[in-house]
């Protein structure tokens, strides 16, 4: 064999080996993906029951449900997408319309990030310094705002892009009316970009349905039915966590059932998401 | 010197208008205008007159500065702050480049339609309800009108009169510049800019727009940027030609594409270059 | 307007006058919500600085490399959460770096078209699957495995190894460093991928075309075009994923056992900053001891500010290199 043909050889051997090993990589991460989906679903399937829905949080050994644990995250997820969308849809604003490129802007962009990504038993911390070190007790309050902080870069960074997206030839059209410029942002601007926007929260809805280290600190956990947010309130993820860790099996496989749901609720809001943005997308070309 | 083809007939050839020698008092003044990209210059001392009620072009190669002109006649150009424009632009004898003139003011006496058609995310009624809300209180049925009128006038009405409701996006492309045109026209503006208004639209579009030009010229003064020389030709009264930033020739559009008086011009006019 | 001038000329202005007080008010409102943003992270760092004040006026630098736990003599150290915690992540990161680059490459240059979305779609929804999920699969169903199947073999044909051997000698419960490190690995994969993936497809297919074009395989065009072209935001999605597995609680809670010995084998119980915190804080007992806890949160935010700055450092320099390109 010439020198020329065992070059191209050892070439394609190499391409053909790559190749291999980048599909097995592939093969190897989606095979640990689904193996942990598919014991999620068939262990929390088999504990699957009305009676989840129905029944409270049970003492050790006898039978229940997550009822107060669904209510309580409910509850608090609700209060802190509450607190969080509108600051989080602001600053989005006054990044995207007054600090494009200002210092400022980039300063705060730069934060926002850290923020996204920082750990979220950081954030449970810090809550946990403001909040329940000065009232004396945990409470659901601090669990909703542990999780506003959260959810608030997410909602920041979503709001950001999406603005910056719309053309800037509709900014123009609309300021060269005479409009004031917060006109042009809310009514405008706003609208234009309202399905993106709503795909930050729900994705940041999605974040904070699976976040337990933040309520650990926080909320803590109530084995009784409460909705008064001034005290310890029942949440699913910390739930698990005590339950999964107890040597109870009962509770095990409780635990299994929250996990199950929680990770329904995750993959739905994602895929709801998405389809909202690929909707989105087709309508304006 | 060639003669441009005609396709729609111009009111140039008015016998009352050609026996008009005395061209109509300026809307628009220009006065030692510069304009800088942070530190380029992008205009160069331009100096000229937009007359009153009568339709305005500017024609030159690409980059020669006639939209970046255009847009400092509304004060669009502010929105960037490295743009920044130096000299007198007198609207009515006052100067709209002073700090004191409210831009709000400013642009709703100066609309401006852009080469792009950008509906807004609204009902084709609200699109051009929207400005007229924001600067005067009209019950149902005054602003109904108002914005009948403004969509006959922009030949739009028959088209849309059943699906107001709609999206101003379910139109078609050159009915999408219509709103925008029917949009702009809904406040009354004393002066209407056009940046290219018919470069994005297929042929029949463009005809029905150039014809909607014609027939508004007795209520506004249109200011048009066309990189289509034809196009000035068949619609526009006075024609201003630029090159690089500078004001090279203004006059009649007759005078403009008849007899040239600068080389250049006539160089451009006759396609020897782009 | 233009027919009724002079009334209208008085309202022009007094609504001029109203706008720009608006647009000013407006203006103040959403800035205030930008710089929001700023006060919460500054006031996390605070607080934990706060916080974690006793702790570090105690014991001064020693903290840092004291192997102390003893929560009834008060004395804590935080080098054997700091060794768990620097452990699992690497070996997280040499599980998912691999693992994660092959899916992207698998996703931009391997997969036939069709396969392309849907699996991307996947990763996508994967990444977003709770930590806790993981600490739970980890505990009931991958600690149990490790037990019977791999952490014997591992102690008998590696543990007999000189040197490395150190590193796979011990009992075989399961729970250990070596499990969290795996599980950790797992969780970040559909994260890194997708970053990476994002980063490959943003590479010009011209580029790639004229390489294939001259008769380069799959293979070269990958190590020759796409790396250099990504090389800063690769660098950059695998500091991301760094930063989040350092930061991880509820994914390695479940599986490293929360013991407080310092062992060279990472088949023997370990400990990480934030499964002690979590573990530990509700029996927190004596204000040093909380002091200690919040001040191992200080340590833990202090590390990911500087990984995920200079991830955003590199995942930044791709893009200003697209825009100008």
């Amino acid at each position: 064999m010439s020198a020329r043909n065992r070059r191209l050889l050892r070439r394609r051997i190499i391409d053909a080996a790559a190749r291999m090993l980048a599909t097995c990589a592939a093969l190897i991460g989606l095979f640990w993906l689904t193996w942990i989906l598919w014991t999620t679903l068939s262990k929390g399937l088999s504990v699957m029951k009305w009676g989840l829905f129905t029944q409270l949080t049970p003492p050790p050994g006898s039978d229940g449900g997550l009822l107060n644990a669904f209510v309580g995250s409910i509850l608090m997820s609700g209060l802190a997408i509450l607190i969080g969308t509108p600051l989080g849809i602001g600053a989005g604003m006054y990044l995207a319309e007054y600090a494009r490129h200002s210092k400022l802007g980039q300063t705060i962009r730069f934060v926002n990030d850290i923020l996204l990504s920082a750990p979220s038993i950081v954030i449970g911390l810090f809550v946990y310094t403001i909040t329940v070190l000065r009232m004396g007790h945990f409470s659901g309050m601090a669990g909703a705002i542990a999780l506003a902080f959260i959810a608030l870069p997410v909602i920041v960074r979503t709001t950001d892009e999406m603005l910056q997206l719309v053309p800037s030839t509709m900014r123009e059209a609309a300021l060269a009316l005479g409009v004031p410029q917060h006109k042009v942002i809310r009514q405008i601007l706003l609208r234009a970009s309202l399905s993106g926007i709503l795909t930050g929260v729900l994705l940041a809805l999605a974040r904070i349905s699976g976040e337990t280290a933040p309520l650990l600190f926080t909320a803590l956990n109530n084995p009784y039915w409460s909705t008064n947010l001034n005290q310890p309130m029942a949440n699913v993820p910390v739930v698990i966590f005590q339950y999964a860790m107890s040597p109870y099996e009962y509770w095990h496989a409780l635990a299994w059932a929250g996990a199950f749901v929680m990770t329904m609720l995750v993959l739905i809001l994602g895929l709801v998401s998405r389809l909202i943005l690929l909707r989105h997308r087709r309508q304006n070309g | 010197m060639v003669s441009p083809m005609r396709v729609v007939p111009s009111r140039r050839t008015d016998p009352v208008q050609q026996a008009m020698s005395v061209p109509p008092s300026p809307k628009m003044q220009v006065a030692d205008l510069d304009f800088y990209y942070g530190k380029s210059r992008a205009l160069q001392s331009l100096n000229l007159n937009i007359p009153e009620k009568s339709i305005t072009a500017l024609i030159g190669p690409s980059g020669c500065g006639k939209s970046t002109f255009l847009r400092i006649l509304n004060r669009i150009h502010e929105i960037y702050p490295r743009q920044v424009a130096t000299g007198k632009v007198l609207l009515d004898g006052e100067d709209i480049l002073d700090r004191s003139y409210s831009i709000h003011r400013l642009r709703s006496k100066v609309g401006m339609v852009f080469q792009k058609p950008v509906p807004f995310p609204m009902t084709i009624y609200e699109n051009v309800a929207f400005a007229i809300r924001h600067f005067e209180k009209l019950s149902r049925a005054e602003m109904d009108s108002r914005v009948e009128r403004a969509l006959r006038d922009s030949a739009l009405w028959d088209e849309v009169k059943d699906k107001l409701s709609h999206s101003g996006l379910s139109l078609s492309g050159g009915q999408q510049q219509r709103l925008c045109i029917a949009r702009a026209i809904a406040l009354r503006p004393d002066v209407l800019l056009l940046d290219e208004p018919t470069s994005a639209l297929d042929p029949i579009s463009t005809a029905k727009i150039e014809q909607l030009i014609a027939d508004l010229t007795k209520q506004y003064t249109f200011c048009i940027v066309t990189h289509n020389m034809q196009q000035a030709a068949r619609v526009s009264d006075y024609t201003g030609f630029m090159l690089l930033g500078e004001l090279i020739e203004f006059g009649t559009t007759k005078d403009i594409f008849e007899n040239p008086r600068k080389r250049q011009t006539e160089d451009y006019i006759t396609g020897r270059f782009g | 307007m233009s027919n009724v001038k002079s009334s209208t000329i008085d309202p022009l202005l007094s609504l001029d006058r109203v706008d720009r007080r608006t647009d000013k008010l407006f203006r103040l409102m959403v800035m205030s919500c930008a710089i929001f943003v700023f006060v919460v992270l500054l006031g996390a760092v605070f607080s934990m600085l706060y916080g974690g004040h006793e702790a570090f006026s105690t014991f001064g630098w020693k903290f840092l490399w004291s192997k102390n736990w003893d929560p009834v003599q008060k004395q804590f150290g935080a080098l054997i959460p700091i060794y768990g915690t620097l452990v699992t992540s690497l070996i997280a990161m040499i599980l998912a770096v691999p693992v994660s680059f092959g899916i992207a490459v698998f996703l931009t240059e391997i997969a036939p078209l069709w396969l392309r979305l849907p699996i991307a779609s996947a990763i996508d929804l994967l990444a977003g699957i709770p930590s806790i999920i993981y600490g739970m699969w980890g505990l009931f169903v991958f600690v149990p495995f490790m037990a019977l199947h791999v952490d014997p073999w591992l102690s008998d044909h590696l543990g007999v190894l000189p040197v490395i051997g150190a590193l796979f000698r011990g009992s075989a419960i399961g729970l250990g460093t070596l499990t969290g490190g795996i599980v950790l690995g797992i969780m970040v994969i559909p994260f890194v991928a997708a970053v990476m993936r994002e980063v490959f497809s943003a590479v010009p297919s011209a580029l790639k075309e004229s390489a294939y074009a001259l008769g380069s395989t799959t293979w070269e065009v990958v190590w020759n075009v796409v790396l250099p072209y990504t090389r800063s935001a690769v660098t950059g999605g695998i500091f991301l994923g760094l930063g989040r597995a350092l930061g991880e609680t509820m994914a390695v809670t479940f599986v490293l056992g929360n013991a407080h010995r310092l062992s060279m084998s990472l088949l023997e119980p370990g400990n990480s900053i934030a499964a002690t915190i979590a573990n530990e804080f509700t029996e927190a007992d004596s204000s040093l001891y909380l002091s200690s806890l919040i001040a191992l949160g200080f340590l833990l935010f202090i590390v990911t500010f500087v990984v995920l700055a200079i991830a955003r450092l590199m995942l930044r320099r791709m893009a200003r290199l697209e825009r100008t390109t």
